[in-house]
């Protein structure tokens, strides 16, 4: 791998303008697309309340401006008000992430008070029981319309976010029906991606293009008889489009992701890469980690491309696409995203978005130790990964 | 302007931010899933509206702080513009 910063050259990135705050991986839902990694962070190994304060701290000093408090579940924290607080008092606007499992008027007037700015919802399914088979928890669903109604309560914005797959796109329209009952002002409709959890699950999860195309004419009838009501958002499934998406904005040029053991990503799928070697907040300080570390340094910028990225007139819109993606699919985290239609590897998504569906095999849920633990380099990556395509050089 | 308009009495909808970002040297409308920049004397205007008021009377502040600027036409379309967006009440 090529180093992608010339020494010479090197200017200032732009300042970061969100911090994702992994909180915790702790979760009572095991949805099988779940963006956290396959190798979840262990509760003794968390920020302290002190440490994630210091982080807000240096974030609002770099230009962080928006901060979503996620996780697993963030509500697993015994200190979520507090770290609320410290996020206020840097300047930096909160919205909570959740399952909705663990929230009662008690604690939303605690977060409330300590500043909390809006709350974004997790929904798997419109339908109760769908919902709770795809969390792998009994009676979430119950949880999830409790919070939506206390949200409301509260009076502060109430986002939900569903990611679609081939369980629930036939079901889009009951769900935005769901939001509408709930009082939701915007809903995330975000097709899964599929690495981490999302590409172990990847059969079962992988819709049909019928299927896509139907839930897409559904959410655009909708967006426009709910112009002015509720904001529909739709996050492309780039498996289908031939398009790849523009990851994070683009590596290291908007936003962050601090994890619960204070490993700092350009964006939350990137502990997946082997060699990248994320920095620490234990270690670092955020500037630093921003501007000059080599991880955030990496893909930053357009030196970095390869195949038909290198000249191509969209590197400035899509970025290559996702790394993470690339890596999963094709063992070579600076090739061109799959996803692309010009990319040489585009066979690898293609073929399994349009070739025949096998009987959906059970969802493998996520749960710590529910995928082996990678061995040591140079062993090879787990088999789960790798049975897509051929190795990279890495 | 309509005599409805002449009675709004422009405030910022419940869970936005206006703040300033020192930086960047500009001001801020933070949204739960956006940030708003707000160019010039974007950030002012939008500080003034706190719901008492009016819209002529924000105009007539700002006339006295900027003598001779176009007040009276750009900042009804401005506020106006907010409000269509949702982040004006």
């Amino acid at each position: 791998m090529t180093t992608p910063v010339n020494p010479g050259s090197v200017v200032a990135p732009a300042p970061p303008w969100a911090l994702l705050a992994e909180l915790t991986h702790a979760c009572p839902l095991h949805c099988p697309y779940c963006s956290n990694p396959l190798e979840l962070a262990r509760r003794s190994a968390e920020l302290s309340t002190d440490e994630w304060t210091d982080v807000l701290r240096q974030a609002g000093e770099l230009g962080v401006v928006h901060t979503h408090l996620s996780g697993g579940e963030p509500l697993l924290r015994p200190d979520l008000e507090r770290i609320v607080a410290a996020a206020e008092a840097a300047g930096i606007y909160t919205q909570l992430v959740t399952s909705g499992t663990g929230l009662d008027e008690a604690r939303l007037a605690a977060l409330t008070g300590a500043g909390l700015r809006s709350v974004q919802l997790s929904v798997q399914h419109a339908d109760p029981g769908a919902n709770d088979r795809i969390a792998g928890r009994p009676a979430a669903f119950a949880a999830k319309e409790r919070a939506a109604a206390l949200v409301r309560r509260a009076g502060i914005p109430l986002g939900l976010n569903v990611v679609l797959h081939r369980d629930n796109l036939d079901a889009v329209d009951a769900v935005v029906e769901l939001g509408l009952a709930w009082g939701a002002d915007r809903i995330e409709l975000a097709n899964a991606q599929f690495y981490g959890w999302g590409l172990l699950n990847r059969t079962a999860l992988l819709p049909t293009r019928d299927q896509l195309a139907r839930a897409r004419e559904t959410v655009e009838r909708r967006r426009e008889e709910l112009a002015g009501r509720i904001d529909l958002v739709w996050v492309v499934p780039d498996y289908f489009d031939g398009v790849a998406k523009p990851c994070m904005g683009g590596w290291g040029a908007v936003s962050l992701t601090v994890a619960p053991d204070g490993t700092v990503l350009p964006c939350p799928a990137a502990a997946s890469l082997p060699d990248l070697d994320p920095p620490n907040v234990r270690d670092h300080r955020l500037a630093w980690i921003w501007q000059r570390s080599p991880a955030f340094n990496r893909f930053r910028g357009t030196d970095w491309m390869t195949g038909p990225c290198r000249g191509c007139p969209r590197q400035e819109e899509d970025f290559g696409g996702c790394r993470c993606q690339a890596f999963a699919l094709t063992g070579d985290a600076a090739r061109t995203d799959p996803a692309c239609a010009l990319s040489p590897d585009h066979h690898l998504v293609r073929e399994p978005a349009d070739g025949d569906r096998p009987e959906a095999p059970p969802y493998v849920y996520r749960r710590p130790g529910a995928v082996p633990a990678p061995a040591p380099a140079p062993a090879p990556a787990p088999t789960v990964l790798t049975t897509d395509g051929p190795k990279g050089r890495n | 302007m309509t005599r409805t308009a002449q009675q709004w009495c422009p405030a910022l909808a419940p869970a936005l931010m206006l703040r300033h970002d020192a930086v960047r040297g500009t001001d801020l409308l933070v949204l739960p899933e956006r940030v708003v920049v707000l160019e010039g004397h974007g950030g002012m205007v939008v500080g003034l509206c706190d719901g008492t008021r009016t819209v002529p009377g924000i105009v007539g502040e700002l006339a006295e702080r900027f003598p001779g600027a176009p007040v009276a036409t750009t900042v009804p379309a401005f506020l106006d513009s907010l409000r269509q967006e949702g982040w004006l009440t």
